[in-house]
């Protein structure tokens, strides 16, 4: 297959950049996206230009590493991460437009290569289980209805990609937060923290710039896991009592 | 452990950390929101006398009127609502212009709907709109005629409030105005009522499809309702 690129080229996070065209030649029908590039970049290489800077880590659609914005839509049509896309999923001759994620918060390092340690620096403020909880439980030694334990696996179901914050138009991390606050929240171990916890990790979300949820669920049709917006509105409530606690006195 | 929020620390208080949150900010567009649907209902509700002959939008006029420090106190209180409104939603979109200053240059609308990234703007045409409607029947300046229309209920000189709203919208162009400006308001709720439900918590994956069929139809039943009055007075059916 043939492709024609228009790929994000910069420097370095405080150089301008601007889209490149490059032409994707002898591409299988097979090839996952990162691959096109890989082959691509080998081509470049070849040429004596610079290869086409971006992340990757598992290829396998579980590490969240990827991120590239195909033709507007971050990881690309189809609902899942940019390494489990695969050519064919285009029309041969197709012009493909290849961005950054883009979010203030996440500021490009180079190419197509962001910068997503804010997500990171989320979790640090409250996006774990701070008792030793030792090692797994026997197997039903702790009860767990089991649509309790189906939520808190869906929202566990986030891989921290970002795509969320890239897809939405005010760049606001809230999917990624509410899946975090749901998934801790909901398990015996992780309860007891969770007024402190969603007070802690919207306060860095909002430290970290990233915007607020106009309920346009953007974030929903990109995420390659399936969270659900519905988890926002989950958190909003959690952060509002949390917030009434903390104001009248209540050891949270 | 996760770090104790302010209350061994030194900060602002908790209400006031809440409000300038991103949440904070959220809850009270969507609070303000729903008392301005309340209203926006009660209205409707009232308004609907008209059908039942002059009499009673005149009384109905009448007495809102004599409810006198009490009616200050709901101009206010509205007032005050439309201004929080307006406050917050534009600290929201001033930090969301910041949130995301660069656009894709392949944009895609990815699932928004029209009526959901046109909230300003429908907002701000409904502010005007708004502006012009308490000219035109509350102040009465846009035709000060309108002040000297008297009729007779139960022995009384009142002012004549059915004859204002008939004489009102006989004139087209006037009528096409609160058409638009109630259209521009349907809009506005058909994003902006099951948002408020998100934004509050009160949505999940099964309810929310229904909550947001249910605000497309909550809004264009008051669309419909609104207009009717115009549209009856067009038409020769309210005289
Ligand atoms: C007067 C001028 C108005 C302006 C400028 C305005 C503006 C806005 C904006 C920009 C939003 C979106 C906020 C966001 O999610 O980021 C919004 C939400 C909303 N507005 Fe308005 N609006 C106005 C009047 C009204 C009126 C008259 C009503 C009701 C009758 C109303 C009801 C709502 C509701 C229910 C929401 C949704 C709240 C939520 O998302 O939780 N607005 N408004
Ligand atoms: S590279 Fe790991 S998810 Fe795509």
């Amino acid at each position: 297959m043939k492709f024609y690129l228009e790929v994000w080229r910069q420097k370095g996070p405080e150089s301008g950049g601007k889209l490149e065209h490059y032409e994707a030649n002898n591409i299988p029908a097979e090839a996952s996206f990162l691959e096109m590039l890989d082959i691509v970049n080998e081509d470049l290489t070849a040429k004596g230009i610079e290869p086409i800077q971006f992340d990757s880590d598992c290829r396998e659609g579980i590490c969240g590493n990827c991120s590239l914005t195909i033709n507007g839509v971050p990881h690309g049509p189809g609902r899942g991460t940019t390494c489990q896309l695969y050519m064919r999923k285009f029309r041969d001759g197709q012009i493909i437009t290849i961005e950054p994620f883009r979010a203030d918060s996440f500021p490009v390092e180079r190419d197509l290569v962001v910068n997503r340690e804010a997500y990171d620096r989320i979790m640090q403020a409250g996006g774990f289980i701070s008792e030793r909880a030792g090692s797994a439980p026997d197997a039903n030694s702790v009860p767990i209805p089991k649509v309790v334990a189906d939520v808190a696996m869906d929202a566990a179901a986030c891989i921290g990609c970002g795509a969320c914050a890239a897809a939405c138009p005010n760049g606001s991390a809230m999917l990624f937060v509410s899946a975090k606050v749901t998934h801790l929240g909901l398990l015996p171990q992780g309860k007891p923290e969770n007024d402190r916890r969603v007070l802690s990790m919207v306060r860095q979300m909002d430290k970290e710039g990233f915007g607020n949820c106009s309920n346009y669920y953007a974030c929903e049709a990109v995420c390659p896991a399936g969270i659900p917006a519905s988890f926002i509105a989950g958190m909003n409530r959690a952060y509002s009592f949390a917030s009434i606690k903390e104001s009248v006195g209540i050891p949270l | 452990m996760i770090s104790a929020p302010s209350k061994t620390r030194r900060g602002p208080h908790p209400i006031l950390l809440w409000l300038l949150s991103s949440i904070g900010k959220k809850t009270i567009v969507a609070l303000t929101g729903i008392c301005l649907v309340l209203f926006v209902t009660g209205h409707l509700l009232g308004n609907f006398t008209i059908y039942l002959g002059p009499d009673w939008l005149n009384a109905y006029a009448l007495h809102l009127q004599s409810l006198g420090p009490i009616l200050w106190v709901i101009r206010l209180g509205l007032l005050a609502v439309v201004g929080a409104h307006i406050l917050f939603t534009m600290l929201l979109w001033k930090e969301n212009q910041a949130a995301r200053p660069k656009k894709y240059i392949a944009s895609d609308p990815i699932q928004t709907t029209v009526f959901a990234r046109t909230m300003r703007l429908s907002g701000l045409c409904v502010l005007a709109f708004i502006v012009f409607h308490l000219a035109h029947f509350t102040l009465q300046i846009v035709d000060p005629s309108f002040k000297h229309l008297e009729t007779t209920l139960d022995g009384h000189q009142v002012h004549d409030v059915y004859r204002m709203v008939v004489l009102g919208f006989s004139n087209l162009p006037v009528s096409l105005i609160y058409i638009g400006g109630l259209f521009l308001l349907t809009l506005h709720l058909s994003h902006g009522i099951g948002s408020l439900f998100q934004t509050l918590g009160f949505t999940n994956r099964t309810t929310r499809p229904l909550i947001e069929l249910a605000t497309k139809a909550y809004a264009w039943l008051l669309f419909l309702g609104y207009i009717s009055i115009p549209v009856s007075v067009l038409t020769g059916l309210v005289k």
